[in-house]
């Protein structure tokens, strides 16, 4: 009876290896925990059961793993990690519905600062490169905006839902330290901000950043970011897209010498 | 302003990569599926093209420059990738994948191509047609050969071809996903197509009957 519940109460605890790091220039290593199972647990609730109890798998009292998190709903792409070998948002990782032992390590397209916590700095470097917003900051009322047809609407929506979570960058085969690739969901800004009728009239300008070193050109096809995309954005459509734009800006530039 | 050299570039690999590159691989197997006719055919056509003026200039300008750069830019491509494929099995990224290496084993192919076959015409100040078919049957008539052949012929082929979607999604053709879809079809039924004339001219090559007999492979 009483082997039973201890059988039960083993069977009740969720393994995870996690690669750690203390600093950004420290080695990684590997730490095992076990921590007791509820029901509907998430990656980030195991976390937090660590940090409440932070006993590796040795019985060793250690730093808790550091993360981050904001939303816990898959909104704002901060607890991205690599979850048995996929890049994903801790916070929709539900335990039950992962194979054990759980493998958790940061993403490694980007420089780690401790254990999960990462820096995407580069993303926000690149959404500026490619200059990702309006420009229609002014001291006097411009009046209401254009209309956008509902197509439209539905096409930027789809584009808009980008988090900057950095999952396609950890996918893509071309995002690495040999490459200057700043990325997919670059794209997929670009073509945001150049779909909106405002927007538009700044078009050239986003393109032809769009197109210098470490841009679009660098896009291999191997699609995997449209796969990996959290939030199913079109991103091997709107890079094609791009590519169609890239190929006129390129004639009408040469064109009009 | 921003620096587009490397845009310019990699356009340039890629469009380089179709003309003249791939129109000069669709040249090459029609050519030599004459061979499937028997040595004379063969000739006749090697005769045709020998016979086009300026043929080393349009050699060197049109085939070796262009296929230098798109190897060079290729091999750098290449290099600079992660391949990721245990990580993310999907279909189009094990294509991604296999580019690269079809590329590599092209252009060792080429490379060993060219040294057994052009290179000795080359030399060689006044080729003639026969003496080109017998040597390639010659080279041919062994089977380790043959079949290295045979792969590097479906490395290129399939190179093409994958190159060929690839080039209508880089320059934005095809944009949407089911556009790419029945692209990925078209280049399917090119690859087995290719392959197969491909495949028949090595095989009427090997073929030990290939220098005396004509009527025998009809
Ligand atoms: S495009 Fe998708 S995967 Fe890439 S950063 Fe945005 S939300 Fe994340
Ligand atoms: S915490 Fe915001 S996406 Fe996970």
């Amino acid at each position: 009876m009483s082997e039973q519940t201890a059988v039960a109460e083993q069977q009740k605890t969720v393994h995870l290896i996690f690669t750690r790091q203390d600093g950004p220039d420290s080695k990684p290593y590997k730490e095992e925990f076990h921590v007791p199972y509820r029901k509907n647990m998430n990656v980030i609730s195991a976390m937090m059961e660590i940090q409440r109890n932070p006993v590796n798998a040795k019985g060793e009292k250690v730093a808790p793993i550091q993360w981050e998190s904001n939303c816990l709903e898959e909104v704002c792409g901060a607890c991205s990690m690599v979850i048995n070998g996929k890049p994903r948002q801790a916070c929709t990782a539900l335990v039950d519905k992962l194979e054990q032992p759980i493998r958790i390590g940061p993403m490694s397209t980007f420089p780690v600062i401790r254990d999960l916590v990462v820096n995407r700095g580069r993303m926000f470097d690149a959404l500026k490169k490619v200059k990702a917003w309006i420009p229609v900051d002014g001291t006097h009322d411009l009046g209401p905006g254009p209309r956008q047809s509902a197509t439209e609407q539905q096409w930027r929506y789809e584009l808009s839902k980008c988090m900057t979570c950095g999952v396609c960058l950890e996918a893509c085969p071309n995002v690495n330290d040999n490459s200057a690739f700043i990325g997919p969901f670059a794209v997929g800004q670009v073509t945001l901000f150049n779909a909106h009728p405002t927007g538009s009239l700044n078009k050239e300008e986003r393109t032809e950043a769009l197109i210098s070193d470490g841009g679009l050109q660098q896009c291999g096809n191997s699609q995997n970011c449209v796969q990996a995309c959290p939030k199913g954005i079109p991103l091997t459509t709107a890079i094609a897209t791009m590519n169609r734009e890239a190929t006129k800006h390129m004639f009408k530039k040469w064109l009009s010498f | 302003m921003s620096n587009q050299t490397d845009f310019l570039n990699r356009r340039l690999h890629s469009l380089l990569g179709v003309i003249p590159v791939g129109f000069f691989l669709l040249e090459h197997f029609y050519t030599n599926y004459f061979a499937t006719q028997g040595k004379e055919a063969f000739e006749g056509a090697v005769n045709f093209l020998w016979g086009i003026p300026i043929l080393r200039f349009l050699e060197i300008f049109l085939i070796f420059i262009p296929l230098i750069y798109h190897a060079f830019y290729g091999l750098y491509i290449v290099f600079r990738a992660k391949n990721n494929v245990s990580q993310f099995g999907t279909f189009r990224n094990y294509m991604f994948v296999i580019q690269r290496v079809t590329g590599v084993i092209t252009l060792i192919f080429i490379l060993w191509h060219l040294w057994q076959i052009w290179f000795q015409t080359f030399l060689d100040p006044t080729p003639t047609a026969n003496e080109l078919a017998t040597e390639t049957a010659n080279i041919l008539s062994n089977n380790i050969t043959a079949i290295l052949y045979g792969i590097g012929v479906i490395s290129a082929v399939f190179h093409f071809c994958n190159g060929m979607w690839s080039f209508l999604v880089s320059w934005g053709v095809t944009v949407g996903p089911r556009a790419q879809l029945v692209s990925t079809w078209v280049w399917i039924v090119a690859f087995v197509v290719l392959s197969y004339f491909g495949i028949s001219s090595i095989v009427a090559f090997h073929d030990p009957n290939f220098a005396n007999n004509v009527s025998a492979l009809q």
